[in-house]
């Protein structure tokens, strides 16, 4: 075997790697590593929401004596709510949709409504708090309340953060226009929103629907 | 307005954390004139502080880890020595109030501010240069992790000179930290400095699997990853998924502290059992994120030091992920008293003992890469060997301790107390002396003293022993941990034992830094002019030491396991570098102050919270924020180093690498 | 033989690494020169460990059954692990020093990294060791489960304990009595505790009896032991409860069972009446308790405590009372 192929077989020449099964050809793209990682963030606030359902799960039925679920859960409230998050989920694919194709007025509207679905959704579940404090079910109260308005509370706290984070890309977009970081950052954006989404099905399921059954 | 601070905070009625606030505040000053007067200040910014790059913030983990070994240090020599003082009659020197304080921040100090930094800080500066790429996925990312880590450093010490430090241990278990029984500041310093510090481990943990998952040289697949990847791969993981948990535990006990809640409070329907459960689930897992990488460090040190590849990779890396999942099943052996029934007892027990399988393949397969091979007794072998004899009996222990029949004799004693530190020093503590012999190097240049290297470690060694076996024998004797006073007056003999193999590891510390000073001075005569002073297998030994700040002019090409080592062979065989390469200028990330700056705002928040100064609070909050989207808003990420810089390098490299390759070829 | 560390061809001290070796005296030599003498002292430490340990009044003296077989198991376990461990002690510090790069006689085999038949032998190994430990801690945690009560010709007393901050008070419901750091029981009748704490976690230990479990507000627990000859042993909370911690030792008087009985009778006549207000002077927070009898006990007040309708207990103040002088 020659010297050139023999070194070749053990990479002494630069013709690129051969394929190693796994296609590894160098480190992936910006595009892949930021949602990627931004993916990983996201699947840790996962667990930590597992460990407030564990926790919820754990204390429902600790009420010392105070309000049970049956007594504190509106179910009407919590569809309104529902429905606000989820469309304000379609608004914000809308978003991305226009923000690909670079059009500034309807990304802006498409993520002016989003934010506004979702104050709707966190002005009914400060609503929903102060109503139960006003009777007395106050976190306070006992430990069931406690986990309730933890759990529910860091949701609708994901939520401000989300608002508050709209709100800068909006301003951003509105600075800086399309560029590829600012797209990417948008796309985390709508991952994060979709995820908070995902959160609260598991929340009014686990919570108001299992929580209201007669 | 300055919430309930007061003059009181400072502890004037209390000699020692008074003087010792004083000294650490003298010696900070003293540094930092010294740092001015030398004009420092610009250098230290510019290269380390706000750097976003792996090897200078993995070396600002590890000095971090150092200082607060020798905090967490300082706490152990004095728990040891009342202890020795304080038996039958005596009350020793420390009043109950104040050494509850201590043996809380040893454990919290050495877990969160020594071991993880020690580990993070190698993850950063190897990883990437094994991975064979310029940096991790997230450099930015990573300056705010240290920061962040820095912060919880700072309020834990801040606890020193302002208030108190928490009386609980090092878990802070409820109701012993509810508000109705620790009214203090303490367990809330302990609290906000943990919730920091853990912000910054999680995005370490993002960071990381990204940068292993996503990021690596060309043809390097999984299976062609060294060992110590595949360990800080399995750590991080482990960091993602445990992390939250703690960030939620730590925050229901601050919810019941604060707005009393009754998450785990004595009324109000709260279940303390409830955090036992929650911390463990985090806490084992943690225990776990320090030793693999711990391992992945031996690894690379016995097979290197052995001149043979490691031996049985595949099995290495099953054993690797198999604990890291394994990991998940076990917390409840932490509380097998707690009363849970034989069924979940016995469960968890043999769930305990199943990790102790791929741990044992390892151990083997250490022994079976030296097998065969040519053996350099190096200082990093040195603490290769000497975890191995000591981390295999701390697995007996532990598996004893997994025997819940027997755990429920020997739980909470000092024969625990020893099984744990049995494990961490032999397993961690070793690893990282280990780990910062090999790669010193690889960061400044030049080696370490071999001489006082072997002498910390015979110090380590002995010490080590000396301070744990009597242990050993005094929770058989029915000794109890977290005492402040010593019922029993025949335990004095051992307990002054121990006290003496303090003192040896004391005197290793001190060596420690007597070797970094003399290692400095003399280090024109050990320069590591090739960059691969131990004749190395990985691809951080490609590289000229230290690296250039990118690392690699080009990223080198994977063709097979070993990378690094296979490509030196043949270049001695054939006597020839392989052909240069297109040389391109190369993007790299920015510096940037964001870290810093987040940080302070952090832990001025952090600080305004457990004094409960919520104005300040906010202000922290809206900083934090502020600088985030201040940085957010630039427009130059990266800057460009020019074609002339990389070639001028790359020629350099290859020139120094061939004649030391002729060198090589004359001599096989 | 020869010292690879300068050649010569004794090894003496003064060429092995760092004159503190020579100070730390005879533990210390360098691996090089003196591998297999580093080996043996190493040994040393298992053997010397469970020499001493058999001269004290702990887990490894037992005086009862369930700790009798805790013992057994301890001891057990350990030897089939060190069975196991010993050896790749040796083997360990055997190979690194044969293959040493010196050792011009060891085959240097640089490309050997795999072996399944090592691989199977080295799973193995740990494995098969694993699944004996894990049938007898399966076997074992059943047998001695804390719940599970005792056999035995006599009937078990029954004691209620609570922890408070910072002493013990143990309850004898069928005997109407109370002491505090003191249980008195009868030898060789199984005991059957309830317990519970008043105010933060501990746990009850008495070292040579057996079994230790915690005591944890508003939940009870359940343990039994017993203890078969009469004697004095000392009890602790082994749980870290708070600035009083170290002063919750007690003492387990096990008196032959017409003793007990004459003791139960005795104690009726106490003074002290533990009753609400009883309790409630009892709950303030002191440590270094001396032992107490009280000759009246409210009944119910075990379940009272657990659902937290006996009387409230303050916060702990930082002060303690200092310790009791020895030999009371």
């Amino acid at each position: 075997m020659s010297t050139h192929a023999e070194a070749a077989i053990v990479g002494l020449t630069h013709g690129g790697s051969e394929d190693t099964g796994l296609g590894q050809r160098g480190p992936a793209s910006k595009s892949i590593v930021v949602p990627y990682g931004f993916w990983l963030f996201v699947l840790s606030d996962m667990v930590l929401f597992s460990a407030l359902f564990a926790t919820y799960a754990s204390l429902v039925h600790a009420t010392d004596g105070g309000p049970i679920t049956n007594q504190v859960f509106h179910r009407d409230l919590v569809a309104v709510e529902t429905i606000a998050l989820l469309v304000s989920s379609f608004v914000c694919g809308l978003a991305m949709i226009t923000a690909k194709r670079a059009n500034m007025f309807w990304t802006q509207v498409w993520l002016l409504v989003t934010a506004l679905l979702g104050l709707v959704f966190l002005y009914i579940e400060i609503s929903e708090f102060a109503g139960m404090i006003a009777i007395g079910a106050a976190p306070q109260r006992s430990a069931f309340l406690s986990a309730f308005f933890t759990l529910v509370g860091c949701h609708g706290l994901h939520v401000t953060c989300g608002l508050l984070w709209i709100g800068t890309m909006m301003a951003q977009i509105w600075a800086k226009g399309f560029q590829p970081h600012i797209v990417r950052r948008l796309l985390c954006l709508s991952v994060f929103w979709h995820a908070l989404d995902i959160i609260w099905v598991a929340i009014f399921t686990i919570v108001y629907l299992i929580g209201t059954l007669p | 307005m300055f919430g309930r601070l007061t003059w009181d905070a400072i502890p004037f009625n209390q000699p020692i954390p008074l003087i010792t606030s004083l000294v650490v505040i003298a010696v900070l000053g003293a540094v930092a004139i010294w740092i001015t007067v030398n004009k420092w200040w610009p250098y230290l910014w510019n290269e380390y502080i706000t750097s976003t790059d792996h090897k200078r913030i993995g070396i600002m983990y590890i000095v971090l880890a150092l200082v607060m070994l020798v905090r967490g240090f300082a706490d152990a020599i004095m728990m040891r020595a009342q202890q020795s003082l304080a038996i039958g009659q005596s009350q020793g020197y420390l009043p109950p109030e104040h050494y509850n304080q201590i043996f809380s921040a040893h454990g919290t100090i050495m877990i969160f501010f020594v071991a993880m930094p020690f580990v993070i800080g190698f993850m950063n500066f190897v990883v990437p240069l094994q991975l064979g790429v310029r940096d991790v996925a997230f450099p930015t990312m990573n300056n705010v992790s240290f920061w962040l880590t820095a912060s919880g450093v700072l309020l834990v010490n801040m606890s020193l000179f302002l208030g108190e430090f928490a009386r609980t241990g090092w878990l802070a278990f409820p109701p012993l930290s509810e508000k109705a029984f620790s009214p203090g500041v303490g367990v809330d310093y302990y609290l906000v400095a943990l919730q920091i510090s853990g912000v910054g481990t999680l995005l370490t943990g993002v960071n990381f699997v990204t940068t292993i998952l996503k990021t690596r040289a060309p043809g390097m697949s999984y299976m062609r990853m060294p060992v110590f990847c595949w360990t800080a791969l399995a750590s991080n993981l482990l960091i993602i998924a445990a992390f939250p948990v703690l960030t939620v535990t730590l925050a229901l006990l601050m919810l019941d502290r604060y707005l009393g809640f009754h998450f785990f409070t004595n009324d109000g329907g709260g279940n303390s059992m409830l955090y036992m459960n929650l911390i463990w689930v985090w806490g084992h897992p943690e225990v776990y994120i320090l030793v693999l990488p711990a391992f992945g460090i031996y690894s690379e040190v016995v097979s290197t030091f052995s001149g043979k590849p490691l031996f049985g990779y595949r099995s290495m890396v099953f054993a690797t992920l198999a604990i890291c999942i394994l990991a998940f099943t076990v917390w409840l052996h932490h509380f097998f008293t707690m009363g849970a029934g034989a069924d979940v007892n016995a469960f968890f027990g043999i769930a305990s003992m199943l990790i102790g399988i791929p741990t044992g393949v390892k151990i083997y397969n250490w022994l079976f890469t030296m097998y065969g091979g040519r053996v350099r007794f190096n200082v990093p072998m040195y603490y290769a060997i000497g975890f191995m004899l000591t981390f295999v009996i701390g697995g007996l222990t532990g598996v004893l301790l997994a025997i819940p029949p027997v755990d429920f004799i020997v739980h909470n004693s000092l024969f625990l107390v020893a099984h744990f530190h049995q494990v961490i020093i032999g397993g961690v503590v070793f690893a990282v002396m280990a780990g910062y012999t090999y790669w010193f190097p690889k960061a400044f240049g030049f080696t370490l003293d071999e001489r006082l290297g072997k002498a910390v470690f015979w110090c380590w060694f002995i010490g080590f022993h000396l301070a744990f076996m009597p242990l050993y024998v005094l929770g058989f004797w029915g000794a109890t941990r977290r005492m402040q006073h010593i019922p029993d007056p025949t335990w004095a003999p051992l307990l002054n034992i121990a006290l003496v193999g303090a003192a040896i590891i004391g005197l290793g510390i001190a060596l420690t830094v007597v070797q970094l000073i003399y290692s400095i001075n003399t280090r024109d005569q050990r320069r590591d002019v090739t960059g691969d002073p131990w004749d190395g297998r990985t691809l951080e030994w490609l590289t000229l030491s230290p690296p250039p700040h990118y690392n690699f002019a080009v990223l080198p090409d994977v063709h097979g396991e070993e990378a690094y080592w296979t490509r030196k062979q043949t270049a001695i065989k054939l006597d020839k570098l392989i052909d240069e390469p297109n040389y391109q200028p190369i993007e790299m990330p920015l510096n940037t102050p964001v870290g810093v700056i987040c940080a302070f705002f952090a832990s001025v928040c952090g600080f305004a919270i457990i004094w409960y100064i919520w104005w300040l609070a906010i202000l922290g909050l809206i900083g934090a924020f502020a600088i985030f989207v201040w940085y957010a808003w630039r427009d130059e990420h990266e800057h460009i180093i020019p074609l002339e810089e990389v070639r001028e390098n790359a020629r350099e490299r290859r020139r120094i690498r061939m004649e030391h390759l002729h060198e090589l070829s004359q001599s096989t | 033989m020869e010292c690879k560390t300068n050649g010569t061809a004794i090894c003496p001290r003064s060429c092995c690494v760092g004159l503190i070796l020579q100070a730390g005296g005879g533990f210390v030599n360098s691996l090089e020169c003196h591998g297999r003498w580093v080996r043996n002292r190493i040994l040393l430490w298992p053997t010397l460990t469970l020499l001493l340990s058999a001269c004290n009044h702990g887990i490894l003296d037992p005086v009862g059954p369930v700790g009798a077989q805790e013992k057994q198991l301890l001891i057990n376990s350990t030897a089939i692990m060190l069975a196991i461990i010993i050896p790749t002690m040796i083997a360990t510090v055997g190979v690194a020093f044969w293959f040493r790069r010196g050792n011009a006689k060891a085959e240097y085999r640089p490309d050997w990294e795999y072996s399944g038949a090592i691989e199977m032998v080295v799973w193995s190994i740990p494995a098969l060791t694993i699944m004996l430990l894990g049938g007898i801690a399966w076997i074992g945690s059943h047998d001695l489960e804390p719940s599970k009560p005792l056999p035995s010709k006599n009937p078990p007393l029954k004691v209620d304990v609570v922890s408070l901050d910072w002493k013990w008070l143990f309850i004898y419901p069928d005997q109407g009595v109370a002491t505090v750091n003191q249980l008195v029981v009868p030898a060789g009748t199984p005991v059957s505790f309830r317990l519970t704490s008043a105010t933060v976690w501990n746990s009850f230990f008495v070292p040579q009896m057996g079994t230790m479990i915690y005591t944890m507000p508003r939940m009870t627990t359940r343990l039994n032991l017993e203890a078969d000859k009469p004697g004095v042993y000392n009890g602790l909370s082994s749980h870290f409860s708070g600035d009083g911690f170290p002063g919750m030792q007690f003492q387990v008087q096990a008196l032959p069972a017409d003793q007990f009985a004459m003791w139960a009778q005795s104690a009726h006549g106490a003074a002290l009446r533990l009753d609400g207000a009883g309790y409630a002077e009892l709950s303030k927070p002191s440590s270094y308790v001396r032992p107490m009898t009280y000759g009246t006990v409210v009944p119910g007040l075990f379940d009272a405590i657990v659902a937290n309708r006996a009387p409230p207990n303050p916060a702990p103040p930082p002060a303690h009372n200092p310790p009791a002088p020895a030999g009371v």
